[in-house]
C-alpha cells in the first residue's frame, strides 16, 4: 500500500527521530511477522492506525444502528419469553456496540467524536441494518442469517493484530451465539406452524439471504484494502472466502428449518472445494453503503433523536456526581 | 402484511420506503452540546468468582465513580461474570513506558536458574 511507505519515515523529522521511528518500525514488523499482538501504546505506521479506527468505529456504529430493527419488534414480540429474549439481545448489542468504541479510543479517536459522526451522517456502518424487519420472522431470519454471518466475520478478528480490537471481538463472540441460536429456534418454530407461518418464515429467509451475503464485504477482486489488512494480520480470511464458509453452513442448516436458500446456483465446487453462490446485486450494496437503501435515513434520523433526547439524562448525571463531590467535600 | 402495526413497514406499501440519503445535520451536535462536558474514562476489573483476582475486563465513560460502578455492572457482567467489580480512573494508573520495555525487564534476562526447570532432574526421585 504506498501510503504506508509514504509515512514510515517522514523526512522532516530530526536524525534522533527518524532513528526511533525506524526502531519503532522495526519493532512492529516484528511483532507483526511473528504474529503477535500490538498495543495501543505501541509504535504504529499511521496508515495501520487510521484502517483500524474506521474498521472498529464502523463496528461499533453497525452495532449500536443494529439494535434498531430489532429494537422496533420488541413490543410485538409473539410472547413474553420472546419479548425478554429480544431485549437481552439488543442490550447485548448495546454492550458489543460500547465494547468496540472502547477499543478505537485506545487509537486516540474520542468517543464524542465518534458519536458526532455517526448522528451526522458522516461515518458508515454495516449496510445490513438499513433494511427495514417487516414480519417477526425477520426476527428469525436476521438472528440466524445476519448474526450467523456478522459470527463468520468475527470469530477470524478475536485473533486480530491489535490488542484491544481483539479482546473485544472475543467477548461478542461468546454473547454472540446465543444470539444465532434464539434465530435459529424463531425460524424453526415458525417453519413447524401453520402453513402462514412457515411461508412467513420462508418470506423473510428470501428477504434477508443477500444481503446478509453481501455483509462479508465486496468480492476479493473489488476489494482494495483486504490485501494489506490481511498483511497486517487484522483480517485473516478474504471477503470471499468467509462467503464461501457461510455459505456452505447455511446450505445444511436450511434443511433442519425445512425452508429452502433462494440461490438456484448453491454448489459445492469439487475442484476448490469450496461453496459457490448465484450473483449478488453489487449496485444494491453500493446504493445502500451511499446512503441510498431502504432505512438509511430513518436510522440515522433516530439516532440523533436517541442522543438528544438523551441529554437531560447526561446532564442530570454531571449535576448528580458534582452534588455528590461537594458534599463528600464538605464532610 | 404488518399484523403488529411495524412501524418499519411504510402505511400504505413498500414502494414508500424512503431511499433519500440522511441528511448531514445542519449545525453539527458538536456545536449544540457545546455545554456537554465529556464522562471521563475508567478502567473496569471484574473478580469472576471468589478466590480469584480482579481481572481488567475493559473501559467504560461515566461522570463518577458510582455511576461508574453501575455502568460497569450492566456492561461487563450480563450474565453472571462477576461477583466483585473495581473502577479505575484511567488517568490514575501508572503504567511502564513501552519504548523502554527492553531495559526495564532486563534482569530477569540470562537468570533461568529462578525457574525449577533450570535443574536437573534425578530419575526416581520423589516429591522435588
Amino acid at each position: 500500500m504506498a501510503s504506508q511507505n509514504l509515512q514510515s519515515v517522514p523526512a522532516e523529522l530530526s536524525p534522533e527521530e527518524q532513528e526511533r521511528e525506524a526502531a519503532g518500525k522495526a519493532y512492529f514488523d516484528r511483532i507483526i511477522s511473528e504474529d503477535s499482538r500490538i498495543e495501543p501504546r505501541d509504535w504504529m505506521p499511521e496508515a495501520y492506525r487510521k484502517t483500524l479506527l474506521r474498521q472498529i468505529s464502523q463496528h461499533a456504529h453497525s452495532e449500536i444502528i443494529g439494535m434498531q430493527p430489532e429494537a422496533n419488534w420488541i413490543t410485538r414480540a409473539p410472547s413474553l419469553k420472546r419479548k425478554s429474549i429480544l431485549m437481552a439481545k439488543v442490550q447485548d448489542e448495546a454492550g458489543h456496540g460500547l465494547y468496540l468504541y472502547s477499543a478505537a479510543e485506545t487509537l486516540g479517536q474520542t468517543r464524542d467524536k465518534m458519536m458526532e459522526d455517526l448522528i451526522a451522517g458522516k461515518a458508515r456502518y454495516s449496510s445490513i441494518f438499513n433494511y427495514p424487519a417487516i414480519s417477526w420472522a425477520d426476527m428469525g431470519a436476521i438472528g440466524w442469517l445476519v448474526d450467523g454471518a456478522a459470527i463468520c466475520n468475527q470469530v477470524p478478528l478475536c485473533r486480530a493484530s491489535f490488542g484491544p480490537y481483539g479482546r473485544a471481538m472475543v467477548r461478542i463472540c461468546k454473547e454472540e451465539s446465543f444470539h444465532q441460536r434464539q434465530g435459529f429456534e424463531i425460524l424453526l418454530e415458525l417453519s413447524n406452524g401453520t402453513p402462514e407461518q412457515k411461508q412467513m418464515a420462508q418470506e423473510a429467509v428470501n428477504r434477508w439471504y443477500a444481503p446478509s451475503l453481501m455483509m462479508f464485504g465486496p468480492p476479493d477482486d473489488d476489494s482494495p484494502n483486504s490485501k494489506q489488512s490481511m498483511a497486517w494480520n487484522i483480517k485473516r480470511f478474504s471477503n470471499d472466502e468467509l462467503r464461501s464458509r457461510f455459505v456452505g453452513m447455511m446450505v445444511e442448516q436450511v434443511k433442519v428449518l425445512g425452508l429452502t436458500l433462494p440461490d438456484k446456483d448453491i454448489r459445492f465446487n469439487e475442484e476448490t472445494k469450496k461453496w459457490e453462490h448465484g450473483p449478488l446485486d453489487w449496485n444494491e450494496f453500493k446504493e445502500v453503503l451511499a446512503g441510498r437503501g431502504p432505512c438509511n435515513s430513518q436510522r440515522i434520523e433516530r439516532r440523533r433523536e436517541a442522543h438528544e433526547n438523551g441529554a437531560w439524562v447526561r446532564e442530570a448525571a454531571v449535576a448528580y456526581a458534582r452534588k455528590q463531590a461537594q458534599k463528600e467535600h464538605a464532610a | 402484511m404488518s399484523p403488529h402495526g411495524n412501524p418499519e413497514e411504510p402505511a400504505s406499501s413498500a414502494s414508500e420506503i424512503k431511499r433519500e440519503a440522511p441528511k448531514v445535520a445542519a449545525t453539527t451536535p458538536a456545536e449544540q452540546q457545546h455545554h456537554e462536558a465529556p464522562w471521563s474514562l475508567w478502567e473496569v476489573f471484574v473478580r469472576s468468582s471468589r478466590g480469584l483476582s480482579h481481572v481488567h475486563a475493559g473501559s467504560l465513560h461515566a461522570p463518577d465513580a458510582a455511576m461508574a460502578l453501575r455502568n460497569a455492572r450492566d456492561l461487563y457482567t450480563r450474565r453472571n461474570e462477576g461477583v466483585s467489580i473495581w473502577v479505575v480512573p484511567a488517568e490514575a494508573i501508572s503504567s511502564s513506558d513501552p519504548d523502554s520495555k527492553g531495559a526495564f525487564f532486563e534482569s530477569p534476562q540470562g537468570k533461568d536458574y529462578r525457574h525449577a526447570t533450570y535443574y536437573t532432574k534425578s530419575e526416581g526421585v520423589k516429591h522435588l
